[in-house]
């Protein structure tokens, strides 16, 4: 992509001593760190601490539901175990886990600046994300809350159990974090992109974080405002949403949709920015239809404003109003299709090498598909009505959220590995991770479609026994779920010290990431990169193709 | 399963979407599968000539799936449509959810908790309503549900076809015991519904609805103003039900359900023209179970409702 290759050939006593990990080992010079890069880590080391926290309340659920009775947990202790895995999965895993770790990372690398555009307001929103998980943390451990992660009013303000209002302030604080780093994210791309790096040479991973940054912007604001008016109402019995105070209910589900859907959208702009740049490597072969796969990132994020009444179908909402949103929800289908069908085109004619990131990629691919086709379903009213609130519905989001966008992000951790650590993680065992995660997430969550058109509610923590053999399969499905995520974070951590030593471009991939040393210097590059060529530039001289890898 | 003719819409509204996720994703995971193995690197194939873009290709794959997902969008509003519409000899039960039970108010007097008896053939509809949190009345076998709010009347409307007894459950999270905030519909032959109504009425509950409606009257104190024989200026009640009624503001409102509930419990809420606001709030006072007495009270009057409303359009049907 660039005129030379800069720093592909320098030694590598040299590489190591200028890589930034070796610029100070002090846990001062961590954590007051500016560089993105670094940064990045402090958020990857965090977030898989709250994934962690979010697996064992996972964990808990899948055991409790192995029987119809409930008798691991009490009522109120399932209550509390979904309530702090979907709290701490949306807010202090999935939104922050491809924009800050691998987007903190890798847009100044990709578009060739020294940084972010406010180094230190990046290290401030690590800094709020860490205040808000401290909260969440302290949630935790005081037993928890049984709200649910969705708030629904006055179910909250009135009646719910637990350290509530941490759990709201929690949420409200993290959200000041999501707010600066996509201020920081959008200013950076506008600002500091490498003399030639124009908009339309811009990689689809800067486009859809470009994406993002503008429902972190816009979107988030409400959701503070929203906890604000939950809290107040907690606290001081102020009636905003509850009726008996003179309140409105499903005011509260307007303002929480209004936030929460776009937040989906969170989830997986970013995973699907990762997934172009995977399949082009894993294919080496230039994007299908370039402007369609970045405009639709946009169309997504304009349209995902307008959709958040699709919650609301049963909830009272006039009839007009679903059928307006109804409407709407197919067409936000759209830009998503489009996206599907060019990765599947990109394949065609590539010279494809079937990696653990492209293994990630396909396996995001067709879950992503399973996941968007099934919420259209729920987009049609009057299937909604009936599998609405339902194990259809947490099927259909965790293949979103969790076979999208969280095989997204180990399939962007292994691609990227090499270039963050400069080490190579073992192929084979990362290959076995991700058909073992492609497996064992279909084994879990497929049932729950069935589970959830036979009838059965979510957050039940008792069932009738005839839902058990699809529950068992599914808790079967999530023990191997839970070793594909281990796995990774045995060889990868492995790779650290035993690993051999990364080159500046294993995948032989284009993109300005690859064109400085893994891993790179303090400041990125040894000299300014300048762009003079399109993205995804490969040449198909097969099998040439891979030779400088 | 399938326990209504509307549920058997929904089955094969999703039968057929399914064949068409089925039409849009197979071909996707076919063709990566296909690509993979022809086009892996250590194989030799025709790259030559790798298209990058194509108008006509993109075009087409976002507008045709889009038509024919629109054509399932009408008919799943069509059916959703009815849904909200209910007939209009439907047969009216009140419901009321509190945490963690299911009320439900028989119009000819009888009250039941978490079970629910219908006669088989005949339209039900539900004017439900919760005393605390959000709940949603989910009939699988029907594949309906709608959410209860606090404060506000929503509807459901089914018809049962077989005789037999059906589960509900709770299906928006209201709490602690949401997981067992479950009952039983029994669907009941017209005669041993009408039987089981009579037996009912004998343990206590000896009058109507309206009728509890027409004592809570009296009790707490409405008929001092609204009375035919009271001298405060207050609006007169009969006949009310379903008529429009000028406010204050010069707009009008049909005086529903919705909008008596709110005259008792939200009396500042709407202002009837005319009048002075110097009603008193009864949001303390009165249980949702009672201002739906009361509704019916205002609705029906008292004497008239002896004779079970449902048995006029069920006879009707019978016959047909």
């Amino acid at each position: 992509m660039t005129a030379a290759a800069i720093d592909t050939e320098r030694e590598p006593e040299d590489i190591e001593r200028t890589s930034y990990l070796r610029a100070g080992y002090s846990l001062r010079s961590w954590l007051l760190t500016t560089d993105h890069k670094r940064i990045a880590i402090l958020y990857l080391i965090s977030i898989t601490f709250f994934f962690a926290i979010a697996a064992v309340a996972a964990a808990l659920i899948r055991l409790e539901l192995v029987t119809p009775e409930g008798d691991l947990l009490s009522h109120e202790g399932y209550n509390r175990a979904f309530s702090i895995h979907g709290i701490m999965m949306v807010w202090f895993f999935l939104i922050p886990s491809i924009p800050n770790t691998i987007g903190n990372f890798m847009i100044p690398l990709m578009i060739g600046a020294r940084d972010l555009a406010f180094p230190r307001l990046n290290l401030l929103s690590w800094y709020i994300f860490m205040v808000a998980g401290l909260f969440a943390l302290f949630v935790v451990l005081a037993g928890g809350v049984d709200t649910g992660w969705t708030f629904y009013t006055p179910l909250t303000t009135m009646y719910a159990n637990g350290a509530v209002v941490a759990t709201v302030l929690a949420v409200f604080i993290s959200g000041f974090s999501t707010i600066l780093t996509g201020l920081n994210f959008i200013v950076t791309i506008h600002k500091l992109r490498a003399p030639g790096m124009t908009w339309s040479r811009l990689p689809l991973f800067i486009w859809s974080h470009y994406a993002v940054s503008i429902i972190f912007v816009l979107a988030t604001p409400v959701l503070a405002i929203t906890l604000l008016l939950l809290a107040a109402e907690r606290i001081f019995g102020i009636g905003v949403f509850d009726p008996s105070l003179g309140g409105d209910p499903l005011l509260f589900q307007h303002l929480f949709w209004f936030y929460s859907h776009p937040a989906v959208y969170i989830m997986v702009l970013p995973a699907m920015g990762v997934v172009s740049e995977l399949v082009t490597s894993g294919a080496h072969k230039k994007i299908f239809g370039y402007w369609f796969v970045a405009y639709a990132s946009i169309a997504i994020a304009v349209i995902a404003f307008l959709v958040w009444g699709h919650h609301m179908f049963v909830a009272g909402q006039s009839v007009l109003a679903s059928t307006v949103f109804s409407f709407l929800s197919i067409a936000v289908a759209v830009p998503s299709a489009i996206k599907v069908y060019n990765w599947t085109a990109t394949l065609y004619k590539g010279d494809i090498a079937l990696d653990a990131p492209l293994l990630y990629a396909m396996g995001f691919i067709g879950l992503f598909v399973v996941g968007g086709l099934t919420g259209l379903m729920l987009a049609m009213l009057a299937i909604d009505v009936h599998v609405h609130d339902t194990y259809f519905v947490v099927a259909h989001f965790h293949y979103i959220m969790v076979g999208g966008s969280v095989a997204a992000f180990f399939g962007a951790l292994h691609y990227w590995w090499p270039k963050m650590t400069g080490r190579l993680y073992n192929e084979v065992l990362g290959r076995i991770a991700a058909l073992l995660m492609i497996i064992g997430f279909n084994l879990t969550f497929f049932p729950q479609f069935l589970l959830g058109y036979e009838g059965m509610p979510r957050r039940y923590h008792v069932y009738p026994p005839e839902f058990q053999v699809l529950h068992i399969f599914s808790t079967a499905g999530a023990g191997m779920l839970g070793v594909a995520y281990l796995m990774p974070m045995f060889y990868l951590l492995w790779s650290l010290r035993f690993g051999k030593r990364a080159p500046a471009n294993p995948w032989g991939a284009t993109g300005l990431e690859w064109t400085t040393s893994s891993p790179p210097p303090k400041h990125n590059f040894t000299e300014q990169p300048v762009v003079i060529r399109e993205p995804y530039d490969y040449h198909l001289a097969h099998p040439r193709s891979r030779e400088n890898g | 399963m399938a326990a209504s003719a509307h549920a058997d819409q929904v089955d094969l509204l999703i039968g057929t979407f399914g064949v068409l996720v089925a039409l849009l994703t197979i071909p996707i995971f076919v063709l990566e599968t296909v690509f993979a193995i022809r086009y892996r690197t250590s194989r030799e194939a025709d790259r030559e000539h790798a298209p990058v873009g194509s108008n006509w290709l993109e075009f087409s794959w976002a507008g045709i799936p889009f038509v024919l997902i629109v054509g399932f969008f009408v008919w799943s509003t069509s059916i959703f449509f009815q849904i909200h519409r209910p007939p209009p000899e439907a047969m009216q039960i009140n419901v009321v959810a509190k945490q963690w039970m299911w009320k439900f108010q028989h119009a000819q007097g009888a009250a039941e908790i978490n079970e629910l008896h219908v006669p088989v053939g005949q339209p039900v509809q539900l004017m439900m309503t919760s005393r605390d949190v959000i709940h949603s009345l989910f009939l699988p076998n029907f594949r309906i549900k709608q959410d209860l709010l606090p404060g506000r009347y929503t509807s459901l409307w089914f018809e049962a076809r077989e005789p037999g007894s059906y589960d509900f459950r709770c299906a928006e999270f209201c709490g602690t015991d949401h997981s067992v905030m479950g009952g039983r519909l029994v669907v009941m032959q017209p005669e041993d519904f009408a039987a089981w109504l009579e037996r009912h009425s004998e343990f206590g509950a000896s009058a109507t609805l309206a009728e509890l409606g027409e004592k809570l009257f009296r009790d707490v104190g409405c008929s001092g103003c609204h009375g035919p024989a009271s001298d405060v200026n207050a609006p007169q009640l009969a006949g009310i039900f379903g008529r429009p009624v000028g406010l204050s503001d010069g707009t009008t409102i049909i005086a529903d359900e919705q909008y008596l509930h709110d005259s008792i419990m939200l009396p500042n809420k709407h202002i009837a023209a005319g009048y002075p606001p110097i009603m008193p709030t009864y949001g303390n006072v009165l249980e949702p179970e009672q201002v739906n007495a009361l509704v019916a009270y205002i609705r029906f009057g008292a004497p008239v409702r002896k004779e079970p409303e449902f048995g006029a359009p069920l006879r009707k049907r019978r016959e047909q």
